[in-house]
């Protein structure tokens, strides 16, 4: 320790009765940095723009005058019967191949995914937690049964099963929020568990045991509190994950059925008209990559908003703020480190969903 | 009190509780099972942390406890504060049974009997304000809520000498002192009988142990709190304890009043262990003869046979390693000083390391 700090620590001391010192939670603090990046501020921008689009679609109809389900052969295809573009007759994104608005379909597609998206990775992250809790928690046997569902659960092939749901049943909204949850909380529990297996030896716990706190107070009080951050990152990105999941569903024929449109069901009947009409091709992607983009880039934001030795190690660079992760395409996600504050302690997460999709 | 210390003998009558007796633990067993490898390993063996422990906690008294690291100090603790259970014996509080009870049972017990522990950044959980902290115990028993609890939480603040405004504060803004005194106010929270300190100075420098020890202090005189206070320092020990035990690999080797123990140490480990603390005044260091103990301490695993010290003991004979020594007043000694050896040290003799076991 340099003199020059001792004398900081020393006025400091003096003068504290008279600056009152405003004791930050980890949060404020990490909502602090988060709002300084820009990246991250810009992702909330968009994500609170396309939840505005999806809230709005039944207005986006009513200004277009378009109902989603409307086909208009006469104005909404060209004389050859194929979709016209944007901006023909009032459609400001072109129409799909039955001369429906395609911005009306897309903003209803929007409705779904998010919706999708933001409700399975709740599920997930809910079940995850509790399952990775209640298994690093109690360990013993409790832990040996569980720990083989979470490995069975990560090792089933996703497709096939879907693909076997959606031919025993109609394929429709609730199969594919159950599919798509069943894929994710597995990974998400695995990480849980490891870090309660860490946690609970911790000596608060015993101090909250010997208090005569239960085991439901001990972990989702004492120990739940301490996994936040992590959970937070992880099911930030998370949530793209899933849209695309669901795109993927869609796309493939077991996801969200017609006539309700979704990203996934509208590029799969763009694929036919892709060398004629390239806005029905482009712009549900557009909004797919936009979406999925801006949650991937919140994510990193946020985690490294929790973890803040990544923005000291970037302080000095002007571009540098952010610390971005390897290997991050559009498909696998790979979360190379969540790191808990206040512990100085690495948090390793590989591959949270079972394979890249979509 | 003390006839009811009868060494590691199983007694079967009932307690002898006088009043002045608050815990009176009995031939306590504690074995962790060593598992085999494997996904389900079978126990191979076991450590035997503490084996057979007896001792008692006077009411409003401070009981402490030495011994070297590893020797099943903290275990005991554990297990007396019901956090681990015990393999066989008893403890009993206020003359009641309450080793082993499921969790809903012993509840009453956990506000009579609280901790404090060795570390104070590991003790307090980082994400939660001090206000919540100190004020769990209230919310576990439900004894006080909303703006009742704030109060009492701080006027604990208050007592234990931390400033009330720092209600909202994170454990990470604190110095250790100060988060030791926040474990203080938690366990105190309950307004207990028994206060278990885990090495609670341990970590903490020396001038701030001074404070949290004279905070310890003054709290046993404001509630008549009793102590067991477990520590490796040995002056931290003499300064705190009226009675102090002196455990050496699970058992108790040598029990007495702090100054009986201190000054006429009659279990050459005790002797021993005396001899190596360092003494502040040069020339009585420089005069004081020092014992050199030769090898490690035994594995808990095997233990030795008959006395537990026999192999780096100067005074071991054949019987010692046949023998378990009872724990019992030696003569010459008051009958509350209770050393468990054959072979006691007697007042004024010379330790020195026999060579007997060099010659090997």
């Amino acid at each position: 320790m340099s003199v020059t700090e001792l004398q900081f620590q020393a006025a400091s001391v003096s003068d504290a009765p008279a600056v009152a010192v405003q004791g930050r939670s980890q949060w404020q603090l990490t909502w602090r940095r988060l709002r300084s990046d820009k990246v991250a501020v810009g992702s909330i921008i968009v994500i609170i723009l396309m939840i505005l689009f999806a809230i709005c679609a039944p207005l986006i109809a009513h200004a277009t005058g378009h109902p989603v389900d409307t086909a208009y052969p006469d104005t909404g295809e060209d004389a050859s019967g194929l979709p016209v573009g944007p901006g023909v007759h009032g459609f400001f994104l072109g129409t799909d191949q039955i001369g429906r608005d395609l911005l009306v379909r897309i903003a209803y597609g929007a409705r779904i995914s998010l919706f999708v998206g933001l409700l399975t990775t709740a599920l997930a992250t809910i079940a995850g937690v509790t399952l990775g809790l209640v298994a690093g928690y109690f360990g013993g046997i409790v832990d040996a049964i569980l720990a083989r569902f979470f490995d069975a659960a990560l090792a089933f092939p996703f497709i096939i099963l879907a693909l076997a749901l959606a031919s025993v049943f109609h394929p429709n909204l609730a199969i594919v929020i159950g599919v798509i949850s069943f894929f994710s909380w597995a990974g998400i529990s695995r990480i849980v568990r490891g870090q309660t297996l860490s946690l609970k030896e911790k000596e608060y716990i015993e101090a909250a045991k010997s208090l005569g706190a239960g085991s439901g107070r001990i972990m989702f009080l004492e120990i739940l509190p301490n996994l936040l951050g992590p959970v937070l990152v992880l099911a930030t990105l998370y949530i793209p994950t899933a849209v695309t999941f669901e795109a993927t569903l869609s796309f493939l024929g077991i996801g969200i059925p017609e006539p309700a449109p979704s990203w996934g069901n509208i590029l799969a009947e763009a694929q036919n008209f892709y060398n004629t009409s390239w806005w029905y091709v482009v712009f549900p992607a557009l909004f797919l990559l936009v979406t999925t983009l801006a949650f991937n880039l919140l994510g990193d934001g946020i985690r490294d908003a929790i973890d803040p030795r990544t923005e000291r190690l970037f302080a000095g660079s002007k571009n540098g703020r952010r610390k971005r992760g390897k290997g991050k395409g559009t498909g696998g996600l790979n979360l190379d480190q969540a790191i808990m504050v206040g512990e100085e302690r690495d948090l390793t997460v590989d591959n949270p969903m079972p394979a890249g999709e979509g | 009190m003390t006839d009811s210390l009868a060494g590691n003998a199983v007694s079967d009558a009932p307690p002898d509780m006088s009043d002045d007796t608050l815990v009176r633990v009995d031939n306590l067993v504690k074995y962790f099972p060593v598992k085999g490898s494997g996904m389900i390993g079978r126990t191979v063996s076991h450590v035997q942390a503490v084996d057979g422990v007896s001792l008692t906690v006077k009411r409003g008294q401070t009981l402490g406890l030495v011994g070297e690291t590893g020797c099943g100090k903290s275990t005991l603790a554990r297990c007396i504060a019901g956090l681990i259970p015990a393999t066989s014996g008893k403890v009993y509080f206020e003359g009641k049974d309450i080793t082993n009870l499921p969790r809903g049972t012993m509840r009453p017990y956990r506000r009579e009997i609280q901790m404090i522990f060795q570390d104070p950044y590991g003790s307090l959980n980082p994400r939660r304000r001090v206000g919540s902290i100190i004020g769990e115990p209230f919310a576990i028993h439900k004894t006080a809520t909303g703006p009742q609890r704030k109060k009492a939480v701080q006027d604990l603040m208050e007592r234990v000498g931390l400033n009330p405004e720092h209600y909202n504060r994170f454990p990470a803004e604190f110095s250790g002192g100060q988060r030791q005194r926040i474990g203080v106010a938690r366990a105190l929270a309950l307004r207990p009988k028994l206060i278990i300190c885990d090495e609670p100075v341990s970590a903490l420098d020396v001038s701030i142990q001074a404070q949290v020890l004279n905070l310890l202090a003054d709290l046993q005189d404001d509630f008549g709190l009793s102590y067991l206070f477990i520590a490796h320092d040995l002056e931290v020990v003499r300064h705190v304890s009226d009675a102090v035990t002196v455990m050496y690999l699970g058992r108790v080797a040598e029990f007495g009043p702090g100054d009986q123990v201190y000054d006429h140490a009659r279990h050459p480990y005790s002797a021993a262990l005396l001899s190596a603390a360092p003494a502040a005044d040069p020339d009585a260091a420089a005069a004081r003869q020092r014992i050199i103990l030769t090898g490690d301490v035994p594995s808990p695993i095997n233990p030795p046979s008959g006395c537990r010290f026999h192999p780096r003991c100067p005074k071991a004979q054949d019987r010692c390693g046949i023998d378990e020594p009872a724990l019992e007043s030696k003569a010459g000694d008051p009958i509350t000083h209770l050393t468990a050896c054959h072979f006691p040290v007697e007042t004024g003799e010379v330790l020195a390391r026999a060579d007997r076991r060099e010659q090997r």
